[in-house]
């Protein structure tokens, strides 16, 4: 098993795409947390000034919920980049047709999968810390900046920030599950493009109109991401609530799991090439 | 860098750029080399792959696995290393599955396609990858590439590598383990000649070492020089296997004559004394196997038999590959 797990890791390191993912994703959480930042600084100006109380409108949030808002956003909108870095652990494999030359030194197809799981992890590490450094960074300079209160020494955003950590990392292995059920690499970034970009959130924003499927928005895999960080922009909106931290981790790691099971007994029991 | 520039090649000692029996020291336990295919079958859909296939590859020898596109050498090699699933029959290497050997590129170094890389790796970073799970030192990544003339290119991205530099660089991968058996499909695929000569001096390096070498090829030509053995299948089927020289006997040269004189046709069979080898077609047609053009017309020359006709009608190596694998049903209508 080390041996697996050290050509699974070598496998990450020799090409750029994880460093890639990490710079994109601490670029694009600096800006996305900057524009969130000065919206909600904004608007909750705008209504202070027209005399609304905060939480009154639910897109007026107070400077506490502004902030945790903000930090949280890697995980509300940024999962994505996790969840791509786990796919490609397993889609590149196929795309390049190095399934074959893997599976001659290693044919034991379980502990494949299971060193690709474990290898992920320090990887969807650095992912993780870049999206949510960056997402503290543009949010906080911007809040600064406008003289709001950045609320980086409340015990409870570190919290949030650092649990946002543990999400996105649970992300990767939600990513290695999935390309392992879905081995085209293009259609697999698609797919978790457009399930965790549009379908999750319409979803979510949809089954809580409903008291009967509300309990089912919390359970999907972006709102478990959410509950493991323990705050989000649909919960100080007043759109959803959310399961506990350590249920958020457990059904997101079901996820992983699943997929995970099902990509053995398709992609990984069918005959390769 | 083409392949031009990497053909000076040390292959541990120096040898594979020799003289043509290279001074190779059987090193491997032949008990260990054989590989066994019995009654494998395979079907995809409505087509047989592979339809009850036996053969046996011999260790210290270099066998060709031939046939034409589609004729199921890859499904089979894919059924040899566990990466498909037979529908029956039994293959093993060494009296053993692939995929029940605990370090099985230690003993079994295989070559499926030559466009398994990653274009971003460089060619040693490819070595790398694999070398915890092959169970070797990184140490030895530069030495299956200075094996196969790529020290050059070690750090060069793969993704511009060119055809005859992936080979070698899949040729390199199967070697990481110092395996006892080679199965390689294709190698010889986008080789250039002098490519291909340098295949064919390391192919029979390693043979002469006691390695099992199985390279599989769609022209008999291409591997005419290198092979000691030839398993040939068509349709999924077995269709002939032999050492290259038996298949070579089948290979009968032979004179067609055409005369108006029958009878000093037959006359000139008898008295050349080549009866029991020739074949009447017709009146006045003969077929004279075992004997050159030259000898049959400087004969009839002394008969004073006058000639209508006089060609070459034997099989060639090639056109007999043919036959056999258009008609596998019936080898045996093949002369």
């Amino acid at each position: 098993m080390i041996a697996a797990l050290r050509t699974e890791v070598r496998k990450i390191t020799t090409t750029r795409a994880w460093w890639i993912n990490a710079s994109v994703m601490f670029a694009y959480m600096v800006v996305m947390a900057g524009i969130m930042a000065a919206s909600f600084a904004v608007s909750r100006r705008a209504a202070d000034e027209a005399g609304v109380a905060p939480g009154s409108d639910s897109f007026v949030l107070d400077p506490q919920s502004t902030a945790s808002s903000v930090y949280t956003l890697a995980v509300a909108l940024g999962y994505i980049f996790p969840a791509v870095l786990g796919a490609l652990v397993v889609t590149t494999e196929f795309r390049h047709r190095t399934i074959t030359p893997t599976l001659l030194a290693e044919p034991r197809r379980t502990r494949v999968l299971a060193a690709k799981l474990l290898a992920v992890l320090p990887f969807a590490l650095v992912v993780a810390l870049a999206g949510v450094l960056g997402t503290v960074l543009g949010g906080a300079v911007t809040l600064a900046a406008l003289g709001e209160p950045t609320f980086l020494a409340d015990p409870q955003i570190q919290r949030t920030i650092a649990l946002s950590v543990v999400a996105l990392v649970v992300w990767s292995l939600v990513g290695v599950g999935f390309g392992s059920v879905l081995t085209n690499q293009v259609a697999a970034i698609v797919v978790l493009l457009v399930f965790t970009q549009f379908v999750e959130p319409l979803l979510r924003i949809l089954l809580a109109q409903f008291d009967a499927t509300e309990m089912i928005s919390k359970f999907l895999p972006g709102a478990a991401g959410e509950a493991i960080a323990g705050s989000s922009l649909y919960v100080s909106s007043g759109l959803a609530e959310l399961l506990a931290p350590w249920q958020g981790v457990l059904v997101l790691l079901a996820y992983a799991v699943v997929f995970t099971a099902i990509g053995r007994l398709t992609t990984f029991r069918r005959d390769i090439g | 860098m083409g392949d031009r520039t990497v053909l000076s090649v040390s292959c541990n000692n120096e040898a594979v750029n020799g003289a043509p029996n290279l001074a190779a020291r059987p090193r491997f336990d032949p008990a260990d080399g054989a590989v066994d295919v019995t009654g494998l079958t395979k079907t995809f859909g409505a087509l047989k792959a592979v339809d009850d296939l036996t053969f046996t590859v011999t260790p210290g020898r270099v066998t060709g696995f031939l046939g034409p596109n589609g004729a199921g050498k890859t499904t089979t090699l894919r059924l040899l290393l566990g990466l498909a699933t037979p529908d029956a029959g039994s293959v093993t290497i060494g009296g053993i599955p692939y995929g029940q050997r605990p370090r099985p590129a230690r003993h079994v170094g295989a070559a499926l396609e030559a466009a398994s890389f990653h274009p971003g790796r460089s060619a040693r970073d490819h070595l790398r990858v694999y070398a915890p799970e092959v169970g070797v030192p990184e140490s030895r990544c530069d030495e299956v590439l200075a094996m196969v003339g790529l020290a050059d290119a070690a750090d060069r991205r793969v993704g511009g590598f060119s055809m005859g530099m992936r080979q070698r660089l899949a040729l390199a991968t199967t070697l990481l383990g110092d395996p006892q058996v080679m199965l390689l499909d294709e190698p010889a695929n986008g080789l250039d000649p002098e490519g291909i000569a340098w295949l064919r001096q390391f192919l029979r390096y390693l043979a002469g070492e006691g390695r099992t070498v199985l390279v599989s090829s769609h022209v008999l030509s291409e591997v005419e020089q290198t092979v000691d053995d030839v398993v040939i299948i068509a349709k999924g089927r077995l269709v002939h296997a032999s050492s290259l020289q038996q298949l070579e006997a089948m290979a009968r040269p032979a004179v067609k004559i055409v005369s108006p004189d029958t009878d000093g046709l037959t006359r000139l069979v008898r008295e050349a004394g080549w009866e029991p080898s020739t074949r009447f077609d017709a009146a006045g047609v003969a077929v004279v196997y075992d004997r050159h053009p030259r000898e049959v017309g400087a004969a009839a020359f002394r008969h004073g038999l006058e000639l209508y006709e006089l060609s070459p009608a034997g099989t060639s190596l090639e056109s007999l590959f043919f036959s056999l694998t258009t008609s596998p049903r019936q080898p045996e209508a093949v002369r």
